[in-house]
């Protein structure tokens, strides 16, 4: 997987995401948990994983999104069984007041520990939970040594919820086109003229869904350059009865005004609100402000980074070969390498990302409904926990 | 000699001396050279006035000159020779104007024309006591014969939009009786008016200006009693109004005529029964664009070919024209321009008028059977729609007088002309504009491959300018490639992208500039489709974008959008992509009836995006664009006497100064600026020259004379 990624061999963030949540629970299967603090155990394996797996490919953001999640699910899923365990030997000291003052005092350490625990997940991200969180976790292997009859069973019940969870987020990946695409028919309506850029799956899939419940409108494509996945796009969207016009990427400024709705497809969606997207999107996305044209972004809650973008035109970026610009050796014959200052005269770009900064976002539609550019860092507190946006931060740097 | 000094001598130093030669004798009664005094007579004052109140503005008063009077020697209306404006060379820096007639009216005394005006000139134009233009009695050359006579600029100013319509009209006996009828009724109520006022003022004060003038003028040219003076005043005064009757006319029909809109059935019938070319309509065509042509590409060539000695009434050079139009051998407005207006050339030469017509009427339809003959091949440019134009009107001007012959060299030294001073030597002045604007270090972008953009980057590097270009390019045409290897080749360090990457490149950049296939009169920028996106970007990072356009592409149309009016390219270039083998997903896409590919060829930039537009006029904003269109756009600038402008560029005899530090050659429609004494005038490479803050250096046979200011 590693090395697949290393060569980017899977395109698109949505297979890429599911690969990884796929490794990842393979990795948690295979783990073997110790008896004491299982949960951490976890969290070390998949960091320890999801760290070579971020610096494969740091561009493809999903990857690091995925590890997230995951680590997010066995925190979860660790407290609630820790709170189950808890409520469990509370009932016994209630049950049985007659109890040593030892194992009394543990009892009411570890449900104020849990309690903390409790708070610290399902509380916002904030500074007082970031400070909180070397106690809790501090407390959470106290608690889970206090239980010793269970242990075992508790054990195997974590990894097992662990992986349900996991599948149930590979479930969300792969379905998560669909739930976007039952959003469709609120958002398009008849008659309507949609421009969207080079092929997304979730753009084609959210169109076939309005398509499929009788509106009929009509698309234009731009052709989306260097990669020209606009002529597929074109090509599916024609065999499934829609007008279709494709047009090259230089007319968008053009064809814009005469556009109801921008719909595009993302790389990836930071915390605030920025969309990174294919190359072009920023182009599409200035002139849909410039005539005032909704521009509405389709993402995957697997595309919601958590990260907050510094200079993401260059630091998220990628370039790819020149050979998709020009063709290899058609300039050989006008450069002159033998007399050259070493610099040489000729240089092609050819960036594979966009950055579109939140103001020119109208719209978000994820798998949870629609949502302001600015409301993106909430959501993202929902699936992440937030002591592993600062430890995968970490991680990158050290790599 | 001596009576030019002592006159000089005699005139305030402070004020500038203007002189006006027409080379061409004329008729002693025809030429009236009165000092424009404004003081004396109203009417002159209001005559004299435009000039003067255009000099601050640095235009060349534009209805003086005349000499096309010359050529219509017979012409009724006289003194009032068909302003011809003349053309422009542009001085450095600020920009100086030509004179063009156009077909403005005349301006009232304290109209401002024009832009950019240098407020050096505007002082020294309001020091101007008389505010006249005098004759600078050194000018006069010896060789220029006595008879020549002197014709104020004041007086003799019309506005060029009538003198055309006159000549036109004469050309074709219509409408001018009527035209002169009500000016002669004028006439004649208003000079019994005028002529006491006039009397009685011009005795009351008499400025140096006048003396001097009056000296200068010495014996030859004799001095135009009051009377006729007045008289002269009165008529130009009611030519004036008269022209600006007729202006109004010309500006009602300037309104551009709308286009052919190809979604009117009844009229895209009548259009195919007369076209050469039969295409075929595209089968999927795209909704929007209904009202623009759809054919088939790629149909005609063959067809075109195989009808070759069918057409019997189409010129080889046209036709061939047409063909390389077709195949995109011949693209880029310029490079269209020029070829089209050599085969006219040509197709002019080979002409003969057939017995029982006249040529200018012949003519005219001839031409316009191969213009429509071309727009079938590809829809105009703007840049020919306008060069054809001229020709036109060119071809109406001719007068029947005329030998075939004759009228044919005119018209082909007009071409000549045209394409000289409207493309080849604007293009060297917008180049000399724009290099003021490129730095050391800088970083360019430039979009596609236009021509005026390319000498301006060359001309840069040879001037050792450090700088890097970054050169953006997009399908179908990849026009960029072709650019980017002149650029290398040449030395230049070049980046190349594609338009996509536009935002990623433009954090680097320090200056854009883009071709222009037309800049219209609302400030749009009509350009490759794309150039939008380019100036889109680049206004979000605040960048500078410089539009480079000759303003022979000006046109008074407006634009919006880009749908109103575009012209569709192939779109089986959209659906391959060349070198790509892998992407291969829309071969055989007219087949299925949902898909349309829409190949634009042009776009339109709003002039919000535009920071500046360099013309051969100078540099200016977008909203001075309808200036422009305005005061140089019509009639322009031809003056037409058989000369060549390239040869005796150093004679003097004809030329005329303005206040406005302009040399003027009527014979060679050519303004200088202001000589440097060392660098001798030599013909069409010095048109160039800086303008010295104090002298103009004259050359006359040889020797220079300076003329303080």
């Amino acid at each position: 997987m590693v090395a697949h990624g290393r060569q980017c061999k899977i395109e698109g963030s949505q297979a890429t995401a599911r690969q990884t949540a796929e490794l990842l629970r393979s990795v948690i299967s295979q783990q073997r948990v110790p008896y004491t603090n299982q949960a951490g155990a976890l969290i070390d394996a998949v960091k320890a994983v999801g760290e070579q797996l971020i610096a494969a490919n740091p561009v493809e953001l999903a990857v690091g999104n995925i590890v997230r999640r995951v680590l997010h699910i066995i925190r979860e899923e660790d407290l609630s069984l820790t709170t189950a365990a808890i409520g469990e030997l509370n009932l016994s000291a209630v049950s049985d007041d007659e109890n040593d003052d030892d194992r009394d005092g543990n009892t009411t350490l570890s449900a104020a520990a849990v309690a903390a625990a409790a708070r610290s997940t399902l509380r916002p991200p904030s500074l007082q939970t970031l400070l909180e969180d070397t106690p809790v976790s501090a407390a959470v292997p106290q608690t889970s040594s206090s239980g010793a009859a269970d242990k075992s069973s508790r054990s195997r019940k974590l990894k097992h919820d662990v992986i349900e969870a996991v599948n149930e987020l590979i479930q969300d990946i792969v379905t998560c086109h669909e739930q976007i695409a039952e959003q469709a028919v609120e958002h398009i309506h008849q008659n309507e003229v949609i421009l969207t850029l080079g092929s997304s799956r979730t753009v084609s899939e959210f169109l076939f869904a309005a398509k499929e419940k009788k509106r009929s409108f009509r698309v234009f494509v731009a052709e989306g350059a260097p990669r020209y996945q606009g002529h597929l796009l074109a090509k599916e969207l024609v065999a499934r009865g829609l007008q279709t016009t494709l047009i090259t990427d230089s007319a968008v400024f053009a064809m814009i005004s005469r556009v109801n709705m921008v719909i595009v497809g993302a790389h990836a969606v930071m915390a605030n609100g920025g969309v990174i997207a294919p190359v072009g999107m920023n182009l599409v996305a200035l002139a849909a402000q410039k005539h005032a044209v909704p521009f509405v972004v389709l993402a995957g809650s697997h595309k919601l980074c958590p990260l907050y973008p510094h200079n993401p035109e260059v630091l998220l970026n990628e370039l790819r070969s020149p050979s998709e610009l020009l063709d290899f050796g058609e300039f050989s014959d006008c450069m002159d390498f033998g007399s050259g200052s070493g610099s040489p005269l000729l240089h092609v770009v050819n960036p594979a990302f966009d950055y579109v900064p939140p103001k020119l976002v109208s719209l978000f539609i994820t798998d949870a409904g629609g949502h302001n550019p600015s409301y993106m860092y909430r959501l993202i507190a929902d699936y992440y926990s937030a002591d592993d946006l600062v430890v995968q931060r970490r991680a990158i740097a050290g790599n | 000699m001596d009576s030019r000094r002592s006159s000089r001598a005699v005139i305030d130093p402070k004020v500038r001396q203007v002189g006006f030669f027409t080379s061409a004798p004329l008729p002693p009664d025809r030429t009236q050279s009165d000092p424009p005094d404004p003081i004396r007579s109203p009417p002159l004052a209001d005559a004299s006035s435009p000039g003067n109140s255009l000099s601050p503005v640095m235009i060349p008063p534009p209805r003086h000159p005349s000499d096309s009077l010359l050529r219509l020697p017979h012409s009724p209306s006289d003194a009032f020779p068909p302003p011809s404006p003349t053309t422009t060379t542009t001085s450095l820096g600020d920009f100086s104007d030509d004179v063009t007639a156009a077909s403005s009216p005349p301006p009232a005394a304290a109209r401002v024309r024009g832009r950019g005006s240098s407020v050096k000139q505007q002082g020294a134009a309001s020091s101007f006591p008389g505010g006249g233009f005098e004759v600078p009695p050194s000018v006069k050359a010896p060789s220029s014969v006595p008879a020549s006579g002197l014709t104020t600029v004041s007086v003799v100013k019309l506005p060029p939009g009538i003198s055309v319509e006159v000549q036109s009209d004469r050309a074709l006996n219509s409408k001018p009786l009527k035209e002169k009828t009500s000016k002669a009724e004028r006439r004649a109520i208003q000079e019994a008016q005028r002529a006491a006022k006039a009397a009685a003022k011009a005795e009351g004060i008499k400025t140096p200006a006048v003396t001097a003038l009056a000296n200068a003028k010495s014996a030859k040219s004799t001095k135009p009693s009051p009377q006729r003076n007045d008289s002269a005043v009165v008529v130009a005064a009611s030519e004036k109004k008269g022209g600006d009757r007729s202006v109004e006319k010309d500006r009602k029909k300037d309104v551009p005529h709308p286009r052919m809109q190809y979604d009117d059935k009844s009229r895209v019938q009548k259009l195919k029964k007369r076209s050469v070319v039969k295409p075929t309509e595209a089968r999927n065509r795209v909704e929007l664009f209904r009202h623009l042509p759809q054919y088939e590409h790629g149909t005609q060539l063959p067809v075109l070919q195989s009808k070759f000695f069918q057409l019997d009434t189409l010129h080889p050079a046209v036709y061939k024209v047409g063909l390389q139009y077709l195949s995109g051998d011949i693209c880029g407005g310029n490079a269209r321009c020029i070829a089209m207006l050599q085969a006219f050339q040509e197709a002019i030469r080979d002409y003969s008028t057939p017995p029982a017509k006249t040529l200018s009427r012949d003519l005219t339809a001839k031409i316009s059977s191969y213009v429509s003959f071309l727009i079938d091949c590809r829809p105009l440019s703007v840049s020919m729609g306008n060069a054809i134009r001229f020709l036109k009107s060119q071809i109406a001007k001719i007068p029947i007088s005329l030998s075939e012959s004759e009228a044919k060299a005119t018209l082909h030294s007009d071409i000549e002309r045209f394409i000289n001073e409207k493309i080849i030597l604007a293009d060297r002045v917008i180049v000399k504009h724009a290099v003021t604007k490129i730095r050391d270090g800088d970083v360019l972008l430039t979009y596609g491959s236009s021509s005026a953009v390319e000498m301006i980057l060359q001309h840069a590097h040879e001037l050792g300018k450090q700088f890097r270009v970054v050169i953006v390019d997009s399908r179908p045409k990849h026009e960029g490639k072709l650019l980017l290897r002149r650029l290398v080749r040449k030395g230049l360090s070049c980046t190349y992208t594609h338009i996509n990457a536009i935002s990623y490149i433009m954090h680097e950049v320090t200056r854009v500039f883009l071709g222009a296939s037309s800049v219209l009169s609302n400030g749009t920028v009509y350009s490759r489709v794309g150039t939008a996106c380019v100036a889109m970007v680049a206004y979000g990072f605040h960048i500078p974008v410089l539009v480079c356009c000759e303003a022979y592409k000006f046109h008074e149309r407006v634009q919006l959008d880009s749908i109103c009016s575009n012209e569709l390219g192939d779109p089986d270039s959209i659906s391959k992509v060349p070198g790509r083998e892998d992407i291969n997903h829309l071969d055989g896409w007219d087949k299925s009836e949902n898909l349309q590919l829409l190949n634009l060829i042009y776009d339109a930039t709003p002039s919000d995006y535009v920071s500046l537009i360099i013309t051969d006029y100078g540099m200016i904003p977008p909203t001075s664009v309808p200036v422009i269109v305005r005061e140089y756009g019509r009639g322009q600038l031809w003056i037409y006497e058989e000369c060549d402008p390239l040869a005796s560029p150093g004679r003097c005899s004809d030329a005329v100064f303005f206040v406005d530090g302009l040399i003027f050659y009527p014979s060679q429609h050519l303004v200088l600026s202001f000589w440097f004494p060392d660098r001798p005038p030599s013909g069409l490479n010095n048109d160039l020259l800086e303008r010295s803050d104090n002298f103009v250096t004259v050359a006359e046979n040889g020797n220079f004379t300076n003329f303080e200011l």
